[in-house]
């Protein structure tokens, strides 16, 4: 075949969808193909899309395993609604994401997989290569496998050896249909495969092949062009917001100059931020994986009162189990911070799906009144700076804190521009000094936070616990007036912690038709839509609430800007309540999904658009 | 007493009883055996040495569990069956303190039995005091998982139909290098056990046989009892022959894989046929037996049973992984981390 003459298409965004078996490998092909696209210079999303068993039957579509990549020369906040290319590498991939697929999208597919059982194991009653059902969509139909073993012929590899590396063919192809460079992909086999340059050979010369494929396949017409964002000029990497969660709270450690420890119970979407963790171990991190959430938390709150920042991290049903010990960490008043991955509830629930469903868990779910400062993460990079202020307020404040992100904002990545340390605050935890005049619960007269008195120094002896302290002196008590006192005195401490909170903003215009309301992880797609909105003239604005316990000091007044109110949360409604229960006389609506998927965009705007009409 | 030498810091003056009594009312039960326990921890832990600010007291919910606040050291009251958790965390997180949980069987054999287990395999260096009398007291009268089958109780009217714990089994079950039994009748043996039980390297458990008089008044009365403890009870110290009874005329020899008890000058036994005790041994197969002696066939062991050097512990292990890592590592600090790996410049 001789190289055909194509066309080069310039386009602003462009959203890939890889999918496979969940041994295809196409979490790191995504991978791979987003590292190229930041090196080049697009600003880019992700977020990968698996199922909840590791190794489900072969070819079944229980078994698919996905990856979307947003990438674009313009500021991308999400990773995309429908893509317009889709690598399926089976029949059951296909079947299970053409929904994700724009019409007119691209599909790539391995036709070396379309025997007749192999349909049938994925629902198939028909090929769909065949039968004309893919006929709005440009099919890019590629004998993957076979041209694999071809290329990998002259090394001698077996079959299932070298069926191991058809990803890298998709990822030839992907790369010649948008000009990106081979370079940083070899940089890497020959990293990891180091020790196995057959392996390394194999899958560069599929690599080659794929993307030679690509150029001469008449399916593809023209390639891709996605210049480079306009993105703010720094040094870059890309990070994951479990990861990034994991070295905020790495950061806040270094900045207090008190030791990390983390106890926690491996449990998705949030085991990763424990995986992290116990990397650091040079940077003195202390990860302690406890026998279940309960020591998870306790041995936390035990490290928190021996002096170091302790810290458990969880997902829902972890969360539900802790609540006890949450309790007691509010009593004695110790900085334990609480990082929370929601997924989807109640119980086990959708454990690799996205949620909102604990909102009111961190608010409410633990017995007496047991008030904890809360903030949510609103992206994957917000995760590094909402993990540190978690860690900060908590310490300064001395009081338990949680931290709530998702599987959605936890799994995904984003570019990361690396900031500098020396940028962070010093963080000041009020620390008793030796033989000092050192009461358990006199507080500070601004923050009314306690004071931290750390076994082993000297003159500071005194025991706290779970038992009602008299006020001041910490003694046990059960007098009814210090128990009423003490009661406030914790819920104030947490109230003047917006002392300190910056102001609500809104993202648009001080005032206008529809205030758009979320927390936390979806900020992305609202913010995407809210863009979109305004663009197109509507008097549409933002309010993108990070701070939920305590609300900033604004919030009302951010409420009543806008004539009409739309709350937007992946859940039933819990921030909306909250917001209702706290400001009754403002009239608000709300939009929900619970279906373990983030918003879209195209969603958001629609609803968007019909709240405006109403009357 | 043999010195205890580790990396705790040692009290430069010579402290005394008063340097750890609290100023707190205590409100157990007069005549509850906490009462011995707490006289000898207050007797034994100026003999430890340590400064007095280096020593923590860790509880969970119990009547045994108010203990820190009678004791002046630096303590943490905690939630049921946690104290075991959380005094992992407070020795991981600062292993330079002499860390102390006082737990009842209610606390750490039910709802606790979790953590109980996990801290004794990973052998982290604490102490744990097991203030064990058969019954929850502070819920008033229910039975514990060491009440005995058939135990009447106020949940067990008409006895219990479970088979009990016996906390030593479990301990060595779980791995154990330490565990000890003491009777709160016998304060003088108790504080040596918790002296022993300080200078073992590892998760001492140190089980205390102690009496309810409001709950489970004689729950220990059969071995107790002066009349007949000498020839109910064995207490084994290191390095010396197995042997017992007001006449000091009984032992305990290995009759081919089992304990037996032999009376000396019976069938021409001597001394020479008794087992001498040897709680650093490894091998746990002895001290399961021991542990498991009951009457009325056998007398029930006291003392120090295990003190075997079988694993390095937790915390020194993290402290040794701390130190290799950080000293091979090129990462230092944040700043290191962030910019590591593939980055680039935009």
């Amino acid at each position: 075949m001789a190289a055909k003459d194509s066309k080069v298409v310039e386009m602003e965004e462009v959203v890939i969808r890889f999918s496979g078996d969940s041994g295809d490998g196409m979490q790191l092909t995504g991978t791979l193909f987003s590292d190229t696209a930041a090196l080049s210079g697009n600003d880019l999303s992700t977020f990968p899309d698996f199922p909840a068993e590791i190794r489900a039957p072969q070819n079944t579509v229980a078994g698919v395993s996905g990856f979307q990549l947003h990438f674009g020369s313009s500021k991308i906040h999400t990773s995309g609604d429908l893509c317009d290319v889709l690598v399926a590498m089976n029949p059951a991939s296909l079947k299970s994401n053409l929904k994700h697929a724009k019409k007119g999208a691209t599909i790539i597919t391995d036709i070396d997989n379309y025997e007749p059982k192999i349909l049938e194991k994925a629902g198939f009653a028909s090929n769909p290569l065949e039968d004309g059902s893919l006929g709005d969509y440009t099919l890019v139909k590629a004998p993957i496998r076979k041209l694999t073993r071809e290329a990998v012929a002259e090394l001698g590899l077996d079959a299932k050896t070298a069926d191991k590396s058809k990803n890298m063919f998709a990822l030839g192809l992907l790369f010649y249909m948008f000009n990106k460079e081979l370079d940083h992909t070899f940089h890497f086999l020959e990293k990891k495969f180091a020790k196995k340059p057959v392996v390394i050979e194999a899958n560069k010369l599929v690599l080659k092949a794929g993307y030679i494929f690509g150029e001469n396949v008449e399916a593809i017409k023209s390639t891709i062009e996605v210049k480079p964002a306009s993105i703010e000029k720094g040094k870059y990497r890309n990070i994951t917001g479990n990861t990034a969660t994991a070295w905020g709270l790495m950061a806040a450690s270094e900045k207090s100059g008190r030791k990390l420890f983390l106890g926690s119970y491996p449990i998705t979407p949030a085991t990763e931020i424990l995986m992290e963790l116990s990397k650091h171990r040079n940077l003195g991190v202390k990860t302690f994986q406890a026998e279940d959430e309960i020591a998870g938390v306790t041995s936390a709150i035990g490290a928190c009162f021996a002096g170091s920042m302790g810290v458990t991290t969880t997902s829902g049903p972890g969360l539900s189990l802790k609540s006890e010990a949450l309790g007691l960490a509010v009593i004695t008043e110790l900085p334990l911070v609480v990082v929370n991955v929601q997924r989807g509830g109640p119980s086990t629930g959708l454990p690799t799906k996205s949620e909102q469903g604990d909102l009111l868990q961190a608010l409410y779910g633990r017995n007496g009144e047991a008030p904890m400062f809360i903030m949510a993460a609103a992206s994957p990079v917000d995760c590094f700076y909402a993990a540190f202020e978690t860690a900060q307020i908590a310490m300064e404040h001395m009081t338990p804190s949680i931290l709530l992100t998702d599987g959605y904002i936890g799994f995904g990545s984003e570019l990361f521009r690396i900031p500098k340390m020396a940028d962070f605050p010093e963080i000041k935890p009020p620390i008793a000094a030796p033989n000092s005049d050192f009461k358990p619960y006199a507080r500070d007269p601004e923050t009314l936070a306690r004071q931290w008195a750390l076994p082993g120094t000297e003159g500071l002896r005194h025991r706290i616990g779970g038992l009602e302290k008299s006020d001041v002196y910490g003694q046990v008590s059960t007098d009814p007036q210090n128990h009423e006192r003490m009661t406030f005195l914790r819920e104030e401490k947490v109230q003047r912690i917006a002392n300190r909170l910056p102001e609500q903003e809104i993202f648009g215009q001080p005032e206008g038709d529809l205030l758009v309301v979320s927390w936390g992880g979806t900020r992305g797609f609202v913010r995407s839509a809210v863009e979109r909105m305004q663009k197109a003239g509507h008097k549409v604005g933002h309010a993108h609430f990070r701070y939920i316990m305590p609300l900033p000091k604004n919030t009302r007044q951010v409420l009543s800007a806008y004539k009409k109110v739309l709350v937007c949360e992946l859940n039933a409604g819990q921030f909306v309540k909250y917001l209702r229960m706290n400001f009754p006389d403002i009239a608000m609506s709300q939009y929900n999904k619970v279906q373990g998927q983030p918003f879209t965009v195209i969603e958001l705007t629609e609803k968007f658009t019909q709240t405006i009409q109403e009357a | 007493m043999t010195e205890i030498n580790n990396t705790i810091e040692k009290s430069p003056v010579k402290l005394t009883r008063e340097d750890f009594m609290s100023d707190q009312m205590v409100k157990w039960c007069p005549g509850c055996g906490d009462h011995a326990v707490l006289a000898a921890v207050s007797k034994v832990f100026p003999e430890i040495g340590y400064k007095k600010e280096n020593f923590v007291f860790v509880s969970g919910i119990g009547c045994s569990s108010r203990f820190p606040y009678y004791v002046n050291t630096y303590g943490f009251h905690g939630i049921h069956g946690r104290a075991a958790a959380i005094a992992s965390g407070v020795k991981i997180a600062n292993p330079k303190l002499s860390v102390w949980i006082v737990s009842g069987d209610g606390d750490s054999m039910a709802i606790g039995g979790n953590h109980f287990i996990h801290l004794i395999r990973r052998n982290i260096d604490v102490n744990l005091l097991l203030l064990n009398n058969r019954i929850y007291g502070l819920t008033k009268g229910q039975y514990s998982p060491t009440s005995p089958l058939g135990a009447v109780t106020k949940t067990s009217p008409y006895g219990t139909i479970e088979h009990p714990f016996n906390p030593g089994e479990l301990v060595l079950g779980a791995q154990g290098t330490f565990y000890a039994r003491a009777l709160d009748v016998n304060p003088k043996l108790m504080t040596e056990i918790m002296f022993e039980a300080a200078r073992h390297d590892g998760t001492s458990v140190v089980e205390v046989l102690q009496n309810c008089v409001i709950f489970n008044d004689g729950a220990y009365d059969e071995i107790t009892d002066k009349t007949v403890r000498e020839e109910r009870t064995i207490t084994l110290r290191a390095g010396e022959k197995m042997i017992f009874g007001a006449k000091r005329d009984k032992g305990i020899r290995l009759n081919g894989t089992s304990l037996e008890v032999v009376t000396l000058g019976e069938n021409g036994i001597t001394e020479d046929d008794l087992l001498v005790h040897d709680p650093y041994q490894t091998d746990p197969g002895i001290h399961l037996m021991l542990a498991k002696m009951a009457g009325p066939d056998f007398p029930v062991a006291l003392g120090v049973i295990r003190a075997a050097k079988a694993y390095a512990t937790y915390d020194d292990l993290m402290e040794e992984q701390i130190a290799s890592i950080s000293a091979k590592s090129k990462i230092h600090c944040m700043d290191d981390l962030l910019n590591s790996g593939d980055t680039w410049m935009i």
